[in-house]
Order: structure tokens, then sequence, then C-alpha cells
């Protein structure tokens, strides 16, 4: 569904993501992992638009989508939850939720999603009115699931999204994330917690300074001593 | 004498509120302060007396001001800062201060340096009589046009999608396209929206002053930005209370100090702002921005 190749991603002399090669199968879960500053979020954020690669390729169901705005990458039904949740904090989870499917959907077929979505995610039933800004970090979390969710994504690009939160509320969005997968949804995880991703993943890809060190499935990735040794810390 | 005061501060401030919400609107998305927001307002005049003067009823006249303030703004943004997408804050002002400069020569040359006059209707120069209180019709006329377009605006940005996606995109405008909203039709929009403000302060500014000249718009808008920026830059609620504040403290000074002091209201005011900016920073009411990449 999703292919890149030799992706090569430079913010001015800085080369972020020198050659990284992935694939990305219908229905698959697959991990981007990787020690903090090896390029996985830019990666996520050259296959979403929001950088220009400065080479190779990114194709979408047989379609080359390489340096295209991100609004166009959106249309396409490629969603990103982006790190740090990123919620629009001045306004309330139904307008977040809204803004999520707006171009995507007609007025009915927008309440008919966020009814689901409010199915899916019941915590933010009772903040449909309340300030996304209010609201704790994973509930932020979800909300910004929630969101990404609302144009019904072909590819679900998550990034990070362990992060900050309290080992519980990790759990719950993990759970959440199986559950999402068994409903037919692709997504490509890029996650620090590098137990947690291979765990819940098909298939993972290693990357260290920019470059593909390690890739495979997920549970053989659990097993090799690199990534035992380097990742795990076992 | 009070209660006509208070209306002529709060006539001049709703029109500075105008101004500077157009400025905060535009630069809460785009990060642009435009210094040619001026010309907008002058634009918007020179239509008005366009119009009046090929004898077109003055309703008329009026909706062709204000829709060629907006039609101006949206070409600004597409001729002059659309190729600039993505400059630097500082080119981004530069060639705002460059439209502006442009605009200025273009109607001193071609229409004329001196202020053309405009014959404002009788009924509006007249004046209400409550009891002992005589209040101005023009004030009063554009103390009901600043609050309906307050109310407009309030309401698009409430209730609409894209008045929703624009108060996002003021957050976090990287967000809002990755939801597949097109960066060009909210900017777009933002423009649209200064230049219908400013076409309408322009009305309530020439509605008092019945002239037209090229440089008309330089004082209002810059005291508009000396408002966005006591109200806290990028903040629309900051816009209105800083202009309505200017307002108030300008007239209440006009009235308030002896003659020899009077010229000397500029200098006081501008003190005023040091002051506030010195304990509030980032303005009376701070925008609200999470990240901006």
């Amino acid at each position: 569904m999703l292919s890149v190749r030799s992706l090569q991603v430079r913010y001015g002399e800085v080369e972020a993501v020198r050659c990284v090669d992935l694939t990305v199968g219908r229905g698959e879960i697959v991990a981007l992992v990787g020690a903090n500053g090896a390029g996985k979020s830019t990666t996520l954020a050259a296959i979403s638009g929001l950088v220009r690669p400065a080479g190779g390729s990114v194709t979408f169901q047989g379609e080359d989508v390489t340096g295209l705005a991100p609004e166009l990458i959106a249309r396409r039904g490629v969603a990103l939850t982006p790190e740090g949740r990123r919620v629009f904090a001045s306004l309330t989870t139904a307008e977040n939720l809204m803004l999520g499917g707006a171009v995507h959907l007609g007025r009915a077929a927008l309440k008919e999603r966020e009814a689901e979505m409010l199915d899916l995610f019941p915590i933010l039933r009772r903040y449909h009115r309340i300030k996304a800004g209010n609201l704790s970090g994973g509930e932020q979390q979800m909300l910004a699931i929630a969101r990404s969710l609302m144009s019904k994504p072909k590819l679900l690009l998550l990034d990070e999204p362990s992060l900050g939160l309290a080992p519980q509320i990790i759990d719950k969005v993990f759970d959440l994330i199986a559950d999402l997968r068994r409903s037919g949804l692709t997504i490509l995880l890029v996650e620090q917690n590098v137990a947690l991703a291979l765990e819940i993943a098909d298939s993972a890809v290693v990357i260290a300074n920019g470059n593909v060190a390690l890739s495979g499935s997920a549970a053989e990735l659990a097993t090799s001593d690199l990534v035992r040794q380097a990742y795990l810390g076992i | 004498m009070l209660v006509q005061q208070i209306v002529n501060a709060i006539s001049l401030g709703g029109v500075y509120a105008l101004l500077a919400l157009g400025l905060a609107i535009v630069f809460s998305i785009v990060g642009l302060i435009n210094f040619a927001h001026g010309e907008l307002m002058t634009i918007a005049g020179y239509c008005l007396l366009g119009a009046l003067l090929m004898g077109v009823p003055l309703a008329v006249a009026v909706v062709v001001a204000v829709a060629s303030a907006a039609i101006a703004a949206v070409l600004m943004e597409q001729i002059a800062f659309k190729p600039m997408r993505g400059a630097s804050v500082t080119s981004l002002l530069i060639t705002s201060f460059a439209v502006s400069s442009l605009l200025k020569v273009l109607f001193q040359n071609g229409i004329s340096a001196r202020p053309q006059p405009i014959a404002m209707p009788s009924w509006m120069t007249g004046a209400f009589q409550f009891g002992h209180v005589s209040i101005g019709v023009g004030p009063l006329l554009s103390i009901a046009g600043s609050a309906l377009a307050l109310i407009a605006l309030e309401l698009f940005l409430r209730r609409t999608v894209m008045g929703t996606a624009m108060r996002a995109a003021a957050e976090d405008f990287n967000v809002v396209r990755l939801m597949g909203i097109p960066a060009g039709r909210i900017i777009a929009t933002a423009f649209l929206l200064s230049g219908l403000l400013a076409g309408l302060a322009s009305l309530l500014w020439i509605a008092q002053r019945a002239s037209v000249d090229p440089l008309m718009g330089f004082t209002p808008v810059l005291k508009a930005f000396i408002a966005t920026v006591v109200g806290g830059l990028g903040s629309l609620p900051g816009a209105v209370v800083g202009g309505l504040l200017l307002g108030v403290i300008e007239v209440a000074l006009q009235s308030a100090l002896p003659p020899d002091v009077a010229p000397y209201r500029d200098a006081i005011v501008l003190s005023g702002v040091i002051l506030v900016l010195l304990f509030r920073p980032d303005g009376v009411i701070p925008a609200a921005r999470a990240q901006r990449s």
C-alpha cells in the first residue's frame, strides 16, 4: 500500500534522513523504531508531505505522491497523528473532531463518523464541549487519534503515541491500536518504546543515523541480538 | 457632554477595532503584519468616491466600496505575498511596505495627491436630540456598523467550518493542512476578511471626515497596529479590546487635556502603550499558539 524508496530529507545542511526504504502492506502494522533523532519522525513528515524529500520516492496505492502538498496527500487517504498530539487547544473536542473529517465527508456522514469515534473513544464523550487544551495527556492522545480517523483514512501514520503518557494509559492506547488493525486499518507506527512496538507490529524497520539498520518481521527483530542489546536493553 | 464623549470614544475605538482585527486575522494565520492594510482603506475610499461620481445610489456605492477592499486584499495576497510563502517574517514585512508605497504613489499620481471631497448625505451629519444631550448620527452609525461586523465575524469564526479551520490554523497551521484543508483557501479567506473589515472601517472613517486622500489609511492603521500590539499580537479579542481602549483613551485625553498640553496627546498615549507592554509584554489578551514550525 505504501512504499518508500531511498528516501532522503535535508534540513539545510543537516541530512536528517539519508536512505530509508520501507514497505507497508494492506492491513499491516509496521513499526519504525530507533533512537532519538534517528530520522523516524522526519520519515513520517516526508510521507505526509510536511517536508519535501531531497531524494527518493514515496508511492501510495501505486501512485507517486513524492513532494505533494500535505492537504493533497491527506485527501488520498493518509492521516498523520503527529508527535506531541498537537490537538487544537483552544477548540472544543467536537470542533477538533469535525475538522478531522471536514473536507472528506459530507455533513451527515460527518455526524455519523463522529458518533462512531465517540463509541470507539467513550472517554471523549463527556468532553464534547470542552476545550481540548483542558484534557489530560492521555485524553489528548485519544482525541488526536480520533481526529485523524475522522477522515476514514486508508493509512494511519502514528508518531510516538506513547510519548509522555502514564503506563496504564499507554496500555490503553496500544490496545486501541490493536483494535484498529483488527478493523482493517493499515498503520505505520513510530515508537521509541521498542519492546511495545514490536509486540504489536507485524514487521519493523530499525533506523539509525538516517539509514535503515535492520528490517524484518517483528518476531525476528525481537529476538535479534542487535535489537536486544541496542534497544531492548536485554 | 459626557454621553457625547462616550459615544465618540466608542465610535473611534470601533473603527480602530475593525482595523486591528483585520491585521490580527492575517497575522494569526500568515505571521505577516500587513502594512499595506491602510491602502485597502484608501482603495475603498476611492471606489466609494468613483461610484458616487457615477451617480450610483449611496447604498450600492457602499457595497461596491467594501467589496473592492476585499477583492484588493485577496489580489494583494495572490500577487505580492503568495510568491513569498515560506520566506522569513522580515521579507514579508518589507514586501508589505513595498506594496503600500507602490499603491500610495499610484494614488498620488494616478488620481491626485490632494484630498477629494465626498459629499455625505445631510441626514448623516445630523444629530439626535435626547433631552439636553445631542448625539451625532455619524458616530452612532459607526458604533452600530462596528458592532454588527464584530457579531458577524464571531458567528463566522464559531459556526462555520472555514471559521473553525481558521481558528485552528492560528494555533497550528501544519496540522490543519494534515486534515486535508487547503492552506491556500484559509489564507485567501483571512485576507478577504481583513479586506472586508478595512473597507467597512474606511466607510466609517470617511463618514466623519467627508474626504479621501492617498494617505488616508496611514494614521488609522498605525493606531490599529498599536491596538493589536497592546491587545496581544495575533489575538482577536485582544485586537478588539486594544482598539476600543485606544479610542477611549484618545477621546478622553482630547477632552481632558488643557490646550497647551493637547499637542502631546499621541506622546502620552504611546507612553501608556509602553507602560502596558512593560507589565504585559504579550498584550492584554495574549494569543493562544501551541507551536509553529
